[in-house]
């Protein structure tokens, strides 16, 4: 996919380039919020990864001005600001998701590609398909090869969240805030059990494993 | 010499400014005074001269010249008599007790405009012939002659002359008394502003506990000693905290920072071994996300201290909170075999932010699970119950527990128990649910009684906004 990123640190903009680069993506960079408002309003990119601290225009000013514009292109703000109010503001002003200086650049690129799928999607599914894996929002089953598992309502979502999103790293911090709708750290990782239970329940006698933990940075639902 | 460094005292300008201010205010009034006196005795002295005239006047109307004349002679020879002179139109001196006359005096009549000198009769024997000045009104006779009646201006003069010697020894006394004052005065002063002084250059210089020396006299520089000597023990308490904070992170970091700096060189020794460099790489993501986590414990910390703003408040749910972090530890807990159990008050609401709260408690919680496990029959309780309007979530283990001594520094920054060293952690989960609990105007207190640790949250009643 194409994306704008609104950085002013050269290095961390080339850097992060060349990531996506190797992650199969295009990304044009602009230096400054003015370019990087001239640059949106004109081109055609997927999603938007804007510094809220820009040179010569601030970047949450950048996305609520595309916003009033009508441009719906998903957004992510980046800041070192770690303000406990600050999320809310970026969030406020038309950005979809934030993320907080220092990142793990797994982290950012799996939300960035999460955020892409929003685009045109809009929730309507009510089934998700993953290899033999089926998930009914309506009716709150799950079944695999045919044969219904019951889940608990937290489980349930987690599965939910990783399916919406399969073929794609899901890290731990994406499914605290999607699934428990929390932003923090946990001193423990209190995810891997949740997932590891989620795991026995869905691959428990089951050949193939479907829920992937990807080293280094979180999991992903795949039929392989 | 110490003089020129007296000078610069504030003290001896301020003295300098004042001496000259009332040398000036006395100058002035003093001239005044005198001025004002003269003028009166002026005065007097021109009435008592019209007088005379008057009186002369008419003698001359009266008999004429020779009265006159007998009539000048006769008041002449009276002691302290005024000036008269009688001269021909040629200007010799006919009767009077005026022996020699500035010249021009005699040359127009009425009042002389300003006082001239003369001569009387046997100052010429006196030793060194003084010059008296004098007033006087000049009035020319019918027949030419001309009459001149004045009287010496010796007393204001003299008047003035006292005046003007007094107003100088004052001065000069006042002087001289404030040039002493102001020496020792200001000496002492600047002995004891450089004492200070020399104090402070000395904890410049590094000696931190050094005090600035206090006379015991209560003075202002005393006081104001005193209140920087206060400051100076806040700034070093201040100083002290920083010191172990920053030693401590230093501490802290370091060791994980060494441990990822020697994994990497290992792996990159062993290239040929994939999967070993693998694993690496893998345990130093792992390890700086420890790193980075520890990083933002900091920073919120921090920033929860740098201030309270009810800007990112609102009404919370702490009974929703409680069952989410609850819920979300249960898996953990579960394969700890630690029994998790809540009892809770349902809709016990404050004013607050969620993902604090949350993060405090899960990690009251996260700690209560970690430090029980080892015990037999390990239970974590967390209960939430309404305190008048505030209210209060308690997370009881059965775990160690802290000794008393210890509770208030496991809550400081970095401070990791003893018995706490051997497990993961950062030591700042405590500092952070305690930071976040000062933020909302509540506290965090730990406490023992029985077995175990328990760990109180409490919120003030507060209102939004």
């Amino acid at each position: 996919m194409k994306i704008l990123l609104i950085e002013d640190d050269r290095e961390a903009a080339d850097y992060l380039k060349k990531a996506f680069l190797e992650a199969g993506h295009v990304a044009d960079i602009a230096p400054d919020g003015e370019t990087g408002f001239n640059l949106a309003d004109t081109g055609s990119y997927d999603v938007y990864v804007v510094d809220r601290l820009l040179p010569r225009r601030d970047g949450l000013s950048v996305i609520s001005e595309l916003r009033e514009k009508g441009d719906t292109t998903p957004a992510l703000v980046l800041s070192a600001l770690g303000e406990v109010d600050d999320r809310v503001t970026g969030l406020r002003a038309g950005g979809d998701d934030y993320l907080t200086k220092p990142y793990a650049f797994s982290e950012l690129l799996a939300r960035v590609e999460v955020l892409r799928r929003r685009i045109g999607a809009k929730d309507v599914e009510t089934r998700y398909v993953v290899g033999d894996l089926e998930l009914d929002r309506l009716t709150h089953q799950v079944r695999r090869a045919g044969e219904e598992i019951t889940l608990q309502p937290r489980e349930f979502r987690l599965l939910e969240y990783l399916m919406r999103n399969a073929g794609k790293v899901v890290t731990r911090t994406m499914l605290l805030e999607h699934v428990w709708d929390y932003h923090f750290d946990p001193q423990t990782n209190v995810i891997d059990v949740h997932i590891s239970r989620l795991r026995g329940k869905i691959e428990k006698g089951f050949e193939t494993p479907v829920l992937h933990t990807v080293r280094g940075a979180g999991y992903m639902l795949r039929a392989d | 010499m110490r003089l020129p460094a007296v000078m610069r005292t504030t003290a001896a300008r301020l003295s300098a400014l004042y001496l000259l201010l009332f040398a000036i205010c006395a100058t002035v009034l003093v001239v005044y005074v005198t001025s004002l006196s003269v003028r009166i005795l002026t005065v007097q002295t021109r009435e008592a001269i019209v007088e005379e005239v008057a009186d002369l006047g008419r003698a001359y109307r009266r008999g004429g010249l020779a009265t006159l004349a007998r009539v000048l002679d006769m008041r002449s020879r009276q002691p302290g008599a005024n000036l008269y002179l009688l001269a021909g139109p040629t200007g010799e001196i006919l009767s009077g007790n005026v022996e020699g006359l500035q010249p021009g005096v005699l040359d127009r009549s009425g009042w002389t405009e300003r006082p001239f000198s003369y001569d009387r009769y046997g100052d010429a024997q006196d030793s060194g012939a003084t010059n008296h000045t004098a007033v006087a009104q000049v009035i020319e006779l019918p027949n030419s002659m001309m009459l001149l009646v004045g009287r010496d201006l010796g007393e204001p003069e003299r008047f003035r002359t006292v005046v003007r010697r007094a107003l100088m020894a004052a001065l000069g006394m006042m002087g001289l008394g404030a040039l002493l004052i102001w020496y020792f005065v200001g000496r002492r002063a600047l002995k004891r502003i450089d004492n200070v002084s020399e104090a402070s250059r000395q904890i410049m210089g590094g000696d931190l506990n050094q005090r600035l020396p206090v006379s015991g006299a209560g003075d202002e520089f005393d006081r104001l000693s005193e209140n920087l000597n206060r400051m100076l023990d806040r700034i070093n308490a201040l100083n002290e905290g920083l010191k172990q904070v920053s030693d401590n992170i230093a501490h802290d970091l370091k060791t994980p920072l060494t441990r990822l700096r020697n994994r990497a060189e290992a792996a990159l020794a062993d290239v040929s071994d994939e999967s070993a460099s693998r694993a690496a790489l893998e345990q130093t993501i792992a390890e700086s996300d420890q790193l980075i986590r520890t990083f933002n414990a900091i920073l919120m910390i921090s920033r929860l201290e740098a201030g309270y703003s009810a800007e990112n408040q609102d009404e919370i749910d702490l009974s929703a909170i409680l069952a989410d972090v609850v819920e979300l530890y249960e898996p953990l807990a579960e394969d700890c075999g630690v029994e998790l159990s809540a009892e809770a008050t349902d809709n016990v609401s404050v004013v607050g932010n969620r993902e604090l709260v949350g993060q405090a408690l899960s990690n009251i919680i996260d700690n209560a699970i970690k430090y029980s496990s080892e015990a037999e029959a390990p239970k974590v309780t967390v209960s939430l119950k309404r305190e008048g309007d505030g209210a209060q979530i308690v997370v009881r283990d059965t775990g160690p527990g802290i000794p008393p001594e210890d509770r208030e520094r496991a809550t400081e920054r970095f401070v990791r128990l003893e018995p706490s060293r051997s497990q993961p952690g950062s030591g700042l989960g405590l500092s952070l649910a305690k930071a976040v609990m000062k933020f909302h105007g509540g506290s965090l207190e730990l406490d023992g009684a029985g077995e175990g640790l328990s760990v109180a949250m409490t919120f003030p009643a507060r209102k939004k906004g």
